[in-house]
């Protein structure tokens, strides 16, 4: 991004980042459509698609019957039909009733045919606890989805990918799925006035620090990047990258900061058994073993059902002061 | 500093097995030394390492079989850090005792424990590096990283006293700090060192090179018959004048137009590696030689383009001797940038061969004998021998290969200038 | 020196280019070369060492004729007379 002057910033929520970025894809492109349970009259049930219905008129943001399996499917349809169709799954714990479309037939298509047809099919879904919506609405499976060899897994973390990833993932020629954590849609933040398409390929080093690389992507950057600004009044500069795209995994960004660094943290709101973040903590181990001066850490959900009751789900979720206080323990220096 | 790793001593060499050390921890050693000698498959190789400096430590037991790229030794090289290196054997203890007093809990390291190679200490690969770096002994710090392990800052810290206690008193360098590891460096029975792996072994390690070299590359085949009087005529005149223990064999000029058919062909010297053509520049002609107790082995003469024939025969037979003696350096058993293949001693007419991963192509020598030739419209009878090419048609193409045919029968019409 | 200090000598060089080999076994009319596999290289270190231990310089000329037993009993016998 060109660096941009404040008169040319202005504040926004995620969520209408989110909405700006639906809003200019449909305009540019007729073939896009956005198809889901109550994205039209009731604008979207994390209220990402609100109005749009208004502009664009009940063809293009349609709404879908209660079947994930059923809307996900009519979607690959419809990218196998040459059009563009953005499919939001309301959360996704739901997604799982369209994994057999997702897995078995989007990711599968292109080798299944022999080649011959690919799925340029865009899925939204909302992620993540925080917002007391208890064990059936709040879980990070995002890592689940980067195991799928086929796809693409985006994670929008700040405004500027909320408003730049969609476009770009409508260019690519197969699956991309973009996981929006439901904890940032209120967040205010600051968005450059010509913000457009972002790349959905790379890794972002969002504060360099000396001391530990923090590797995290989603709702949980924002509270790694709170812990580095506390850790920095301490003396521990803690560098953060925001890993973007969970696949294909930029490992070389991370790698070069781990070994800049020596010493990792990895903050994945997933539970920690078979997750995105022993993947990680796997490939510093394969590629940077010997410059590491502490073990690999990770931070992830306690592995339970996500708590309903506020106090235990905050308690569930990795948070602020456990990154502070596990750096201190991984930094701990002489004196 | 520099590890000192086990050789990839062939296209298909998994693992190795340390049978000798040839130096001990504090021994000097320099770029090209013999350091150790490893059990390939093939046969017991003498290893070259590849820089100059100090051995600091023996990682691999004679006897213990590692994968090739395993660290084996840390030579702490002359290149970096000269004067604290040197420092090293007393660096810690001086650093308490005279150094400006550094912090507090640097006071009372412990004594050094007795030497056992089953302790290891908890280090951070980071501050591993860093010691051996420095030629810090990671048994003289104090811990202070995470999980009681020593982490690269308590290494710095050591780095630092050493610096501060100076480098008025440096020990001899080649005080073996480890005298005591010496005996477990012991070399086995000399049978054992020397001498070629069992012939089942060698088997199976040619079986896996050639059907590599057969599933992967797409060979395409070239032959023509030279016309040998001229060369062989020139080898009698030079043998007649010559006494016998300095008599050239005819293979000699064969490998000696071959490097310089090489240099104007160069495609055809170097390797396939990583999908792409690696030309090399050194000509290191592989020899294919066979073992009395059956197998095959093909040491390099190195950079045989250098060489005049009589260094190159003199080259050839201590490739041979040694060859057979089960004595190779580890470099003539992976330099190789060609094989040359004679079989003409049998009295084989022409040699197909299959080429040695990850070469790019293969020369056959077939028997010289007499022919009937028709040459400017007579007919006469010569010693005429068929050269072969094999070449990776991956990294050339046919042409490439008929041109090294057309130099090399041009060259052998011109012996006098091999 | 007789016949048989030669064949003496003979056996002796063939047995250390050849260890494995049994040089005594050989009958007057083998071909030495093929019997026991010696290739060229092993053929010049045995004219060599017949050189250094019988004081006869061979000219390469005649290696043709020296292919059995019985031949170079006869070719050296009669050179050292």
């Amino acid at each position: 991004m060109s660096p941009s002057s404040p008169e040319t910033m202005r504040r926004l929520t995620y969520r209408d980042a989110v909405r700006e970025a639906l809003a200019e894809a449909m305009r540019k492109d007729e073939r896009v459509f956005l198809m889901g349970e109550d994205v039209g009259r009731y604008g979207g049930c994390f209220a990402a698609s609100k109005r749009l219905l208004e502009e664009f008129g009940p063809e293009r943001i349609r709404d879908t019957p209660l079947s994930e399996s059923g809307f996900v499917g009519a979607g690959i349809g419809a990218a196998l039909g040459g059009m563009r169709p953005i499919v939001e799954i309301m959360t996704v714990n739901f997604s799982l009733l369209a994994a057999d479309q997702i897995m078995n037939t989007a990711a599968t298509y292109l080798h299944m045919s022999g080649g011959q047809f690919n799925v340029p099919l865009v899925i939204r879904m909302a992620t993540g606890g925080g917002r007391q919506l208890a064990a059936q609405h709040s879980h990070c499976l995002d890592g689940w989805y980067a195991h799928i060899p086929g796809i693409r897994v985006v994670s929008p973390a700040t405004h500027e990918d909320a408003r730049g990833m969609l476009w770009t993932a409508l260019q690519d020629p197969d699956p991309v799925l973009i996981f929006e954590h439901s904890g940032l849609y209120n967040l205010e933040g600051e968005l450059a006035a010509d913000a457009g398409p972002v790349d959905i390929d790379r890794a972002k080093l969002c504060r360099p620090g000396r001391d530990i690389s923090i590797i995290s992507y989603s709702a949980s950057l924002i509270k790694a990047l709170e812990a580095a600004e506390i850790l920095s009044a301490e003396g521990i500069e803690a560098e953060v990258i925001d890993l973007r795209s969970l696949r294909p995994l930029d490992e070389a960004t991370f790698l070069s900061s781990v070994s800049r660094t020596h010493r990792a943290l990895i903050v994945d709101e997933g539970w920690r058994s078979g997750s995105i973040s022993a993947e990680i903590s796997a490939r510093i181990m394969e590629g940077v073993f010997f410059d590491l001066d502490a073990p690999v850490e990770r931070l992830c959900s306690a592995e339970v059902p996500m708590p309903y009751a506020k106090h235990m789900e905050a308690a569930a979720l990795p948070q602020v002061d456990n990154i502070v206080e596990l750096i201190r323990i991984m930094v701990k220096t002489h004196g | 500093m520099g590890e000192f790793r086990m050789p990839s001593l062939g296209a298909d060499m998994e693992s190795g097995t340390l049978l000798e050390w040839r130096v001990k921890p504090g021994d000097r050693v320099k770029r090209r030394d013999i350091i150790a000698v490893v059990d390939t498959d093939k046969a017991a190789i003498e290893v070259e390492v590849y820089e100059d400096g100090v051995v600091e430590e023996l990682l691999v037991k004679p006897g213990e079989k590692v994968p090739v790229g395993t660290v084996m030794a840390i030579i702490r090289s002359d290149a970096d850090q000269p004067r604290e290196a040197e420092t090293k054997a007393v660096g810690a203890e001086q650093a308490t005792t005279e150094a400006a007093p550094p912090r507090a809990q640097k006071k009372e390291p412990p004594a050094p424990p007795p030497e056992s190679p089953a302790e290891r200490v908890k280090a951070s690969p980071y501050a591993r590096r860093l010691a051996a770096e420095h030629g810090i002994d990671l048994k003289t710090l104090v811990p202070s990283g995470p999980h009681e392990s020593i982490c690269a800052a308590d290494v710095k810290q050591a780095v630092e006293a050493a610096k501060a206690a100076g480098p008025e008193e440096p020990p001899p360098v080649a005080a073996p700090p480890r005298a005591e590891e010496a005996p477990a460096a012991a070399a086995p029975a000399p049978e054992e060192v020397s001498g070629w792996k069992d012939p089942e072994a060698m088997r199976r390690a040619i079986a896996k090179a050639m059907a590599r070299s057969k599933r992967e590359i797409p060979h395409y085949y070239l032959q023509t018959r030279v016309d040998m009087r001229r060369t062989l005529g020139w080898l009698e005149s030079e043998n007649r004048r010559r006494s016998i223990k300095d008599r050239l064999l005819p293979v000699v000029p064969l490998l000696k137009a071959v490097a310089m058919s090489l240099q104007e062909v160069p495609e055809l010297n170097g390797y396939w590696i990583d999908d792409r053509h690696q030309p090399q520049e050194a000509i290191n002609i592989g020899i294919a030689i066979s073992l009395r107790q059956g197998g095959l082995i093909a040491p390099a003469i190195l950079d045989a383009d250098l060489l005049g024939v009589d260094e190159l025969m003199a080259a050839l037979r201590d490739l041979i001797t040694r060859t057979r003696d089960g004595r190779l350096k580890s470099a003539e058993m992976t330099a190789a940038t060609i094989t040359v293949t004679n079989l003409g001693d049998l009295g084989v007419e022409s040699v197909f061969g299959v080429i040695y991963p990850p070469q790019v192509a293969l020369v056959g020598i077939g028997k010289t004998m007499e022919q009937p030739w028709a040459e400017n419209g007579l007919l006469g009878v010569r010693p005429v021998m068929t050269a072969s090419l094999s070449g990776d048609h991956r990294a050339t193409d046919g042409l490439q290969g008929a041109r090294f045919l057309d130099t090399l029968n041009r060259r052998l019409q011109e012996p006098s200038k091999l | 020196m007789n016949e048989e200090k030669i064949e003496q000598t003979i056996f002796n060089i063939l047995k250390r280019i050849a260890p494995e080999s049994e040089p005594s076994r050989l009958s007057a009319d083998d071909n030495i070369r093929r019997a026991l596999d010696i290739d060229s290289f092993d053929a010049l270190n045995f004219f060599i060492q017949l050189h250094e231990e019988l004081g006869v310089e061979i000219p390469e000329s005649d290696y043709g004729r020296l292919n059995t037993l019985a031949e170079m009993r006869r070719y050296l016998a009669d050179r050292l007379d």
